[in-house]
């Protein structure tokens, strides 16, 4: 096993999905080696290529001219398609939840096909575990877990072109060129379309991967373009397209309406009453299946609650009003964070129950500091609130069931089904919607669990909606945590020790989902003395990966304490952190690792921090009241660093100017995409800093709504002014890694500004609004 | 049986539906008009925004009953014969949407911004859109997107003119 390979298994904040994400990349990096599969009996006919996962020979040699012949094309689930009319169909394997990956990955097989992008028709590949892989939107992985592959299906579909030209034309293979859907021999001033030749490249054998010559990125013609979404014309005329609006013939609407605290089981209602209410078919309760808390992606989870069947969702919604429970509370949840502050705050004062890391000597470098800080950070729980509130559309048939979900993990919610209903995995199909957000929250598959329950009782098509206010009362959150944080400084201003008493939330000795911290989190992998212990508050409240997990507030916490360091020791930030990075060691590795990009690299963190802090001005002057903060964050592959400039008033009511980002994801795809992505990230990490809050006492939920949960509005919002350093590495995906330096840059910002620290969010904790 | 006016046309309700519902859930499962979509339900979103005799109004605060004799736009009634109005078309431009479901709602505010107000500044543009939730965040562009179609209808004989091309 590589390097690269043991830092992702030894990595604390890989999640298991990515785990098993990792392992079906393996499989496909040794297809690949083979080369691509051909398809006939496509509809539209032409050259169709795709990966065959389950033809793989042992031996892993090249099986030129390997086909498959399907018959239908529906069994077909292809990668592209040349159609002989001149289009191709690039096939999109994973979700779009709006990451972009929709446009972003066809665009890397239209780059290496070498077609012109208004050629193009993109569409949803069928889920189908054994001929794509896992297919999946997580981790930021689509574009690193993707990139090669996709490289070598246009390459591949491109030089079977060539092949066919050559004979067409009766010339060398060597004479000819491509460009935006053309075979050309210039010799001779002749060119041939790709449609024409797709016939008869369809009847030649499949190279080898190996032999395929593959792009430089000098001659790269789409990828780093501003490329509009494919969906965006649906999306601007209100077609049919999300989760939500899926509908069937005689569909009938249901809602499952949940107990007031989690885990709660309904033992009788008023059913008749309910049933008997205009709209309503019926209502039954749910005795559920699963552990409430863990996060369910491959197994089955239906939290109890009553059922709900009607002709349309606001029937629904309105019987659940009129529906009058008595709930078993013996298993639910009695959580309070009221008391979870306070029990934080006794434990922040003694050592921590657990050891993390020891490095060094942390009580000497401590005695012989020449300055120190310390400092108690406290970040709260948070919903992903994703616009499109939890739904799901499915269909049963007896043995069958057939699913229409806006999941992010539909390879998953596959087994999870079968396993609910006692079906075979094959008897479930899965078809992909586009999700109104995602951030984490469908990777679960609680709400596709839930319908497929439903389904089974009714045998009429049936989508199973969510209120908004059940959507933020039973979600997954991310956790909330503190942590207590001290720092040495010696004679010159040089960070000597780092110490960190982590308070999270945890079950039978471990954290819970997305609440734990690595022992070599930056910045102990550059400082000769840390001590990180650990203390666990029982938790019973279901936690989960939100956009950028653990990153999200980690980067809050620590990128905000090292500007307390550099803040104690009279140091530029700036040049503080630069000398922080020049002491990461191993000088690359360590924090989210994996995916074929490696670790955190301190050439990477160093050259964005110093573009970030160029863009910006760092340094210059400013009036009273206003002020520039710096923070740096790795996650996800991605370094980036951010510098925000606040103004702050007398009555604490913060403006946030401008955000200016520097991020390295080595070549950018995409670059309309990429630049949305991170102002998008800057502005959900503001949102977050200020007001969003998850609160909960006796295991209740106490917001339900946006008019207690304020997601950031457009007047909040600041102009975010994007650049990205285009390094020779891998291409790396850019969901999550612009998010978790904004908040600590605000923070640092208002210091800045006001002299005050921070150390509480959201921030309306500490008295300021915006 | 209520009569209702969308996108122009005549569209019966039948007496299954009470006239109580709210228009958003009458427009998305009684007519299959799934555009307008469902955000919150208490009116502090406006993904459902709609156009209320040409004012942006969220549609599940409009019982169905009280929008009888209401002209009523959705996101469906703006383009004419597959022609995308000035909005539509600056949407697609400057590539608005991240998951874009909000879009819908930000694109009918947007509309009726630029009816009332040609050429909105970026105070006036910041205050009417910041109505609309876009849990995406992206603020930024829909600021670009509102200036990008206020020039697109100014260099084309103002707000009537839907083909812009």
């Amino acid at each position: 096993m590589s390097q690269r390979e043991t830092d992702f298994e030894l990595d604390p904040y890989v999640p298991e999905f990515m785990r098993q994400a990792r392992a079906e990349e393996r499989n496909l990096a040794a297809l690949s080696r083979r080369g691509f599969i051909k398809f006939s009996g496509v509809t539209g006919g032409g050259l169709v290529l795709g990966l065959s996962l389950s033809a793989c020979s042992s031996d892993g040699q090249n099986d030129n001219g390997a086909e498959a012949n399907l018959g239908s094309s529906f069994e077909a689930n292809p990668f592209v398609q040349i159609r002989p009319d001149n289009s191709v169909v690039i096939f999109s394997k994973n979700p779009d939840v709006g990451q972009g990956v929709k446009t972003a990955m066809p665009m890397i097989i239209a780059e290496e096909l070498d077609v012109d992008w208004s050629q193009v028709i993109v569409e949803q590949a069928d889920i189908d575990q054994s001929r794509y892989g896992q297919q999946m939107a997580g981790g930021s992985t689509s574009i690193p877990s993707n990139w090669m592959s996709h490289r070598q299906a246009g390459a591949t579909a491109r030089a079977m072109l060539v092949s066919a030209a050559a004979v067409e034309l009766g010339v060398d293979e060597s004479e000819l060129t491509t460009d935006a859907g053309f075979v050309i021999h210039d010799a001779s001033d002749r060119r041939m379309a790709y449609g024409d030749l797709a016939e008869r490249a369809s009847t030649l054998a499949v190279p080898n991967a190996d032999s395929l010559i593959l792009k430089d990125r000098s001659e790269w013609k789409l990828l780093g373009r501003r490329i509009t979404g494919v969906d965006n014309e649906k999306i601007v005329t209100g077609q049919p397209l999300f989760g939500i609006d899926q509908i069937l013939p005689d569909m009938v609407y249901a809602t499952i309406v949940k107990g007031p605290s989690i885990g709660a089981r309904p033992v009788s209602a008023n059913l008749d009453h309910v049933k008997s209410l205009p709209g309503i078919q019926d209502a039954f309760l749910v005795d559920g299946v699963g552990d409430p808390i863990e996060f369910p992606m491959n197994t089955p989870a239906v939290l109890p609650g009553v059922a709900i069947v009607a002709n349309s969702t606001w029937a629904a919604f309105k019987a659940a009003d009129a529906l009058d429970v008595d709930w078993d509370h013996s298993n639910a949840a009695t959580d309070s964070w009221s008391e979870a502050v306070a029990e934080a705050a006794r434990l922040g004062a003694q050592d921590g129950a657990e050891s993390l890391a020891e490095k060094g000597d942390l009580d000497a470098a401590f005695e012989n500091a020449s300055a120190t800080a310390e400092g108690f950070y406290t970040y709260q729980f948070a919903s992903h609130a994703d616009l499109e509130p939890q739904n799901c559309t499915a269909w049963f048939k007896g043995d069958s069931i057939e699913i229409w979900a806006p999941t992010q993990t539909p390879t998953m919610a596959i087994p999870a089904v079968a396993n609910l209903l006692g079906i075979p995995a094959d008897r479930v199909t899965l078809h992909q919607l586009r999700g109104g957000g995602g951030f984490g929250r469908r990777l679960a598959n609680d709400s596709v669990c839930e319908v497929a329950w439903i389904a089974r009782e009714l045998g009429v098509p049936v989508k199973a909606q969510w209120s908004r206010e059940d959507d933020m009362a039973f979600d997954y959150y991310r956790p909330g945590g503190f942590h207590a944080l001290k720092g040495a400084l010696d004679s010159d201003g040089k960070l000597t020790a780092w110490q960190d008493h982590f308070i999270s939330f945890g079950r039978n000795g471990r954290t819970v989902t997305a609440a734990n911290l690595s022992p070599q989190e930056f910045p102990v992998n550059a400082v000769g003395n840390a001590r990180i212990t650990q203390s666990l508050i029982p938790s019973g409240m279901p936690t989960g990966y939100w956009r950028a997990p653990g990153s999200n507030a980690l980067a809050f916490a620590i990128q905000s304490f090292l500007h307390e360091l550099s803040a104690a020791a009279s140091r530029d930030h700036l040049e503080f952190l630069l000398e922080v990075f020049e002491n990461v060691s191993p000088p690359s590795t360590g924090g989210f690792g994996g995916f074929g990009g490696g670790g955190l690299n301190r050439e990477r963190a160093a050259a964005v921090t110093r573009r970030a802090a160029e863009e910006a001005g760092w340094g210059r002057q400013l009036p009273d009241g206003r002020g520039l903060g710096l923070a740096f964050h790795f996650s996800h592959q991605g370094h980036f660093a951010e510098v925000a400039e606040v103004s702050v008033d007398a009555n604490r009511r913060l403006t946030v100017h401008k955000v200016t980002v520097a991020g390295d994801i080595g070549p950018v795809v995409n670059m309309s995409g990429a630049e949305n992505q991170v102002q998008g990230s800057v502005v959900d990490a503001l949102s977050t800093l200020m007001g969003l809050e998850i609160t909960f006492e006796g295991g209740r939920v106490e917001q339900r709504n946006f008019d207690r949960y304020p997601i950031l509005r457009m007047s909040q919002a600041p102009e975010v002014d994007v650049h990205f350093i285009q390094s020779d590495n891998n291409p790396t995906g850019v969901g999550e890694p612009a998010l978790p330096p904004a908040a600590p840059a605000i923070c640092n910002a208002i210091f800045a500004a006001t002299g005050h620290r921070v150390r509480t969010m959201p921030l309306t904790k500490e008295g300021y609004s915006i | 049986m209520l009569e209702l006016n969308i996108n122009g046309r005549p569209v019966e309700i039948g007496d299954d539906v009470d006239p109580a519902t709210p228009l958003l859930w009458v427009l998305r499962d009684t007519l299959g008009m799934v555009g307008t979509k469902y955000g919150c339900g208490i009116g502090q979103c406006s993904a459902c925004t709609v156009h209320v005799n040409g004012a942006p109004l969220q549609s599940c605060q409009l019982p169905v009953e009280s929008a009888v004799g209401l002209q009523i736009t959705t996101i469906e009634g703006l383009a004419e014969d597959g022609q995308l109005t000035a909005v539509q078309q600056a949407w697609i431009e400057e590539d608005v949407a991240q998951c874009g479901y909000c879009q819908a709602g930000q694109i009918m505010r947007a509309t009726a911004l630029l009816d009332s107000n040609p050429a909105p500044s970026d105070d006036q543009i910041d205050s009417a859109m910041s109505a609309n939730i876009c849990r995406c965040g992206t603020y930024n562009r829909i600021r670009k997107a509102v200036k990008n179609a206020a020039e697109r209808l100014a260099s084309n004989g103002g707000p009537n003119n839907r083909g812009v091309a």
